[in-house]
């Protein structure tokens, strides 16, 4: 059985946290209330974020970052015209989250807050080295997202604090990205394996891959290997075998160790084909 | 054992409520025990059946996974509030007509999810239809003459002979 509170300002939700340490943020609830109704979370009180006054949901742009305010859902998200110019592949996995119905609730911040090995915007927002902004009593402070995520429902942020924003540098030159997500079916499913690429100008390569692993995690390739479209085949997949090597999935309901790792390639070398194609496009386009 | 007791304000259908709820229960209870609305159905109460699709602030989203406190000061509409005072809206007689209503349970959520696609997609494809209903499951496998139906609707497809 819990409580239920709806602050009006970060402060009166920094002394509810105070006051009651083991009280769980709402924003969407499309995790939360599963698992508070399925037994699976436990908790005093519920805190409602949605009436915090200074806790924006919008989505904003300056001096070279976007900022993606804690309330900003899924389906607001991957409307935003500036997000579906610069950052497709954080649209891609937007609109791959449940369903319409779970899109018009979840919010961005509450997936990373989740914190699962399989939430599908951890990809994209690793390989734009995402910058997730922390609130608490004491001020602000920005952590990387790769520091953020410590392992399964497992993240970087102490007692009393909450995300405010997660923020992602706007890519300063051309930059091909491609998210793929394999699942048993269409709708509603978590991922099997979820990946995104990025390919750069300069001949960077990185992939960040979900449920692979306790957490999502990006590797990086910058022999330039990778990234030349006419490079050798078999020199290309032993580079991205390197890469995938550091995935180290679990069997469970969804599929075995050994599949997750062949299709972790099979998606890997499909992305990368992808990232490079769009890079050769915006290059045409000349952004 | 309820939760504590609140007092929520809710426009339901267009109709202004005062209801004294407990705070860990769900719009969808809230709408179907205490407002008396059955149209909207409890199947999976995880998210990932669509049943109990309802209209929040004109965006459906599963009622079973919205706290009725949550929803204090919204807007709500369900499957009566798109019902037509003398009989059936064009959604509804187009899914009759196509074959769409099989046992019926998932109807209610496919018809508002359909409502809610065709409000914000003026004339969406066949392939948005499929998207914006991907949240709805329906287990007599009706699917086709479910998308026929809202596409008929969309302007898409002619209505089939009677």
């Amino acid at each position: 059985m819990f409580d239920y509170a709806r602050p009006k300002s970060l402060n009166e939700t920094f002394a509810l946290l105070r006051e009651m340490p083991d009280a769980r943020l709402l924003s969407g609830g499309t995790d939360l209330l599963v698992n508070l109704r399925g037994g699976r979370a436990a908790t005093p009180l519920v805190i409602d974020l949605k009436r915090v006054a200074d806790l924006e949901a919008g989505i904003t742009q300056r001096e070279g970052w976007l900022r993606v305010g804690a309330g900003t859902v899924m389906t607001d998200l991957a409307a935003d015209d500036h997000v579906r110019d610069r950052f497709p592949s954080l649209v891609g996995a937007a609109l791959v989250v449940g369903s319409v119905q779970i899109r018009n609730r979840a919010t961005l911040a509450g997936n990373v807050c989740n914190a699962s090995p399989a939430a599908d915007t951890a990809p994209p927002l690793l390989i734009h080295d995402a910058v997730v902004e922390l609130a608490g009593s004491a001020g602000l402070r920005r952590v990387e997202l790769s520091q953020f995520f410590l392992g399964p429902g497992r993240t970087a942020l102490q007692p009393g604090e909450l995300v405010a924003a997660i923020e992602l540098p706007i890519p300063g030159g051309p930059l091909g990205t491609a998210f793929a997500r394999m699942t048993r079916r269409r709708g509603v499913d978590l991922a099997t394996v979820s990946l995104c690429c990025s390919v750069s100008a300069t001949g960077v390569t990185r992939f960040a891959f979900g449920a692979v692993g306790p957490r999502p995690f990006g590797v990086t390739d910058d022999t330039g290997i990778l990234a030349d479209p006419a490079g050798d085949p078999a020199l290309q997949d032993e580079a991205l075998r390197r890469l995938t090597g550091h995935a180290s999935p679990l069997s469970n309901v969804r599929a075995s160790r050994e599949y997750r790792e062949a299709m972790l390639l099979v998606l890997g070398r499909r992305a990368l084909e992808a990232a490079r194609q769009r890079l050769r496009e915006a290059h045409l386009a000349g952004t | 054992m309820p939760g504590r007791e609140l007092r929520v304000g809710l426009g339901v259908n267009g109709e202004q409520r005062n209801i004294e709820v407990s705070v860990e229960q769900t719009l969808l209870e809230v709408l179907r025990d205490q407002v008396g609305l059955t149209g909207t159905k409890e199947c999976c109460a995880v998210g990932e059946c669509g049943a109990c699709t309802v209209m929040l602030d004109g965006r459906a989203v599963n009622s079973c996974l919205v706290l009725a406190v949550e929803a204090d000061g919204a807007q709500v509409t369900t499957i009566e509030g798109l019902t037509a005072r003398d009989g059936l809206s064009p959604l509804q007689d187009a899914f009759v007509r196509h074959g769409a209503v099989q046992c019926g349970f998932c109807t209610p959520g496919m018809v508002v999810a359909a409502h809610a696609l065709l409000t914000t997609t003026l004339r969406p494809t066949m392939a948005e239809i499929r998207e914006g209903l991907s949240g709805n499951l329906c287990r007599c496998g009706c699917y086709n003459q479910i998308c026929d139906a809202v596409a008929e609707v969309a302007g898409l497809v002619a209505a089939p002979a009677r």
